[in-house]
């Protein structure tokens, strides 16, 4: 009787969790359908009374917004490469290839991520204009390169493979490259692609620094548009509503299709110490 | 000569090939800049600068001195911690009751509520502060129609002084509190079983088993979480900047959207990484006392 007692009273505030979580999402994706003021009645609605697509062709007959989902696709691909080849090479350096001063100089990398990446901007910014890369694709994936956190992921990772295996690929006579691209890389592809999915969604999501590098309206991303585009339509609700599941979609199908590889990584991440 | 190239030497090359990408992006594009902030807070680098770098000088420390006279940056920097010290611990709790809820023995259906409590984490910072600005309208929101039912009159959230860093708060904790979550959630399976079951059978409660086995099991998590919780909230910007502006009457106003302001739009750049740098050092601090905390609670 008091096992069925709580049980209730767990399920009721899990389902209660969830209706606080989804509401603002499922809010979202029902007012992008609604007809131009219609959420801004009271009582508010939840569901459009003649659904449209008016506010989605808008966006893209009048406001351009199919220019910055490429440019958000271009840079989140783009950093996402090229990272994971930087990451994962130094990564497999940290955890198996031994030189002087190894562990001391990882745990210096560890440390050096209290620096917020804010003190690097305006120094970066200054760095990024005189090589005339403001305004390009260059100049928003440079700070994503390499990331500290991502070299940590991989090093995690590449730790439980067994040094054997590499001393025999030595003794065969492998060079070190081709152990790292024939043995390494397919072993490390679970991690690569929990690592691809943390820079490929925190690359779309990022604010700060392509609000500061991309000065140009064909440039910006689709977070800097829609910042943009909610100051000059606010009180087009259902529009900026439709700019918001455009934002937001791409990403989240991401998190759903590939959601358990995502979460490995918070795992690994989460519980070093 | 193959063979030269071979054991520990050629080892010790691979390493530094393989490590040179990294090592060369992180010192150019992250050392070189840090340490460029740190000269650049002790010049006038402005926008005549910008221009002409001849015309920068060394100023010492006279951004700092001004900075400590300047009424914003107290109110940017009192602002930003209420926002972590009330922000970051709300949402450390209820990270860790919702890990408690979807893991409990009872719960079914544990993963399907996982991942809709994780889903705001990945969702678009800039996109759900656009959609919250609506929910919290004084006139068409539903926070407002929902506090109806219960007696209390509309409140402008975002337009009131008093109102509008709470509610920042409580965005960011939907927003965020689903990643702390998972972490708790694998802190919560790595305790055995034994131990409850042992708790059991001397009599405790589960009130006594949460608090004499859940919590001094799941410190060192908490610790890692009570860390980079803190060092995320210490960088608020995007939601005042899409929500408010940094209003009503600066009360929104960030240490990161001072920065911003300072450097990004009045070019004073000098002056920006002397803020910037306090930043730093608020959030070195901020970390020492927490590993500090740590090490004292564990002898």
């Amino acid at each position: 009787m008091r096992k069925a007692l709580a049980s209730t009273l767990l399920h009721v505030t899990l389902i209660g969790g969830a209706v606080v979580t989804l509401t603002p999402m499922l809010w979202m994706f029902s007012t992008s359908f609604m007809s131009l003021g219609e959420a801004s009645v009271f009582p508010p609605r939840f569901v459009p009374e003649h659904a449209t697509l008016e506010h989605y062709v808008k966006l893209f007959t009048e406001l351009n917004i199919g220019r910055y989902v490429l440019n958000s696709a271009i840079t989140a691909v783009l950093v996402t490469s090229i990272s994971l080849l930087v990451n994962s090479m130094a990564g497999y350096a940290f955890a198996k290839l031994r030189f002087p001063g190894r562990d001391r100089f990882f745990r210096t990398l560890l440390a050096a991520m209290v620096v917020p990446a804010q003190v690097t901007m305006l120094p970066l910014f200054l760095m990024m204009k005189n090589l005339g890369f403001v305004n390009s694709y260059v100049g928003i994936l440079i700070p994503g390169l390499a990331s500290v956190f991502g070299i940590f992921l991989i090093r995690q990772f590449t730790m439980s493979i067994p040094d054997s295996l590499l001393e025999a690929a030595r003794i065969d006579g492998a060079s070190e490259v081709r152990i790292y691209r024939t043995l390494i890389l397919p072993l490390l592809r679970p991690i690569l692609v929990t690592l691809g999915l943390f820079t490929f969604i925190s690359t779309w999501n990022d604010f700060l620094w392509p609000l500061i590098i991309m000065k140009d309206d064909s440039m910006y991303t689709l977070p800097v548009a829609l910042a943009n585009l909610s100051g000059e339509h606010e009180q087009d609700a259902e529009l900026m509503m439709a700019g918001s599941v455009l934002t937001i979609l791409p990403v989240m199908l991401i998190f759903l299709l590939f959601q358990k590889q995502y979460v490995r990584g918070i795992m690994i991440g989460g519980v070093k110490e | 000569m193959k063979r030269s190239l071979q054991g520990p030497d050629a080892v010790r090359y691979a390493a530094y090939l393989f490590l040179a990408p990294a090592v060369g992006a992180i010192a150019l594009f992250f050392v070189v800049p840090v340490l460029a902030a740190l000269v650049m807070s002790f010049t006038d680098f402005d926008i005549y600068s910008l221009a002409d770098l001849t015309m920068l000088r060394f100023v010492g420390l006279r951004n700092y001195a001004e900075l400590m006279d300047n009424p914003l940056f107290w109110k940017a920097l009192g602002n930003t911690f209420y926002f972590v010290l009330v922000g970051g611990p709300l949402s450390v709790a209820v990270s860790l009751g919702a890990a408690l809820l979807v893991n409990a023995r009872l719960a079914r259906f544990k993963s399907f509520f996982r991942t809709l409590y994780f889903l705001p984490v990945v969702t678009t910072l800039v996109a759900v502060a656009v959609i919250w600005r609506y929910f919290y309208h004084p006139r068409f929101g539903l926070l407002n129609y929902l506090l109806s039912f219960v007696g209390i009159s509309p409140i402008d959230w975002l337009g009131d002084p008093v109102w509008a860093m709470p509610a920042i708060i409580v965005l960011a904790i939907w927003k965020s509190f689903g990643y702390n979550m998972l972490i708790f959630v694998a802190g919560l399976q790595n305790i055995p079983d034994q131990l409850y079951e042992a708790a059991r059978i001397d009599g405790a409660g589960a009130i006594q088993a949460f608090r004499q086995i859940t919590i001094p099991m799941l410190a060192p998590t908490s610790v890692f979480i009570v860390i980079i919780t803190m060092i995320g909230y210490f960088q608020l910007f995007a939601e005042p900047y899409v929500m408010t502006q940094g209003g009503p009457l600066y009360s929104t106003f960030s240490i990161v959207m001072l920065m911003y302001d300072q450097g990004f739009r009045w070019w004073d750049m000098g002056y920006a990484a002397a803020v910037a740098f306090v930043l730093f050092f608020v959030i070195l601090a901020g970390t020492m006392i927490q590993l500090r905390i740590q090490r004292v609670a564990m002898t």
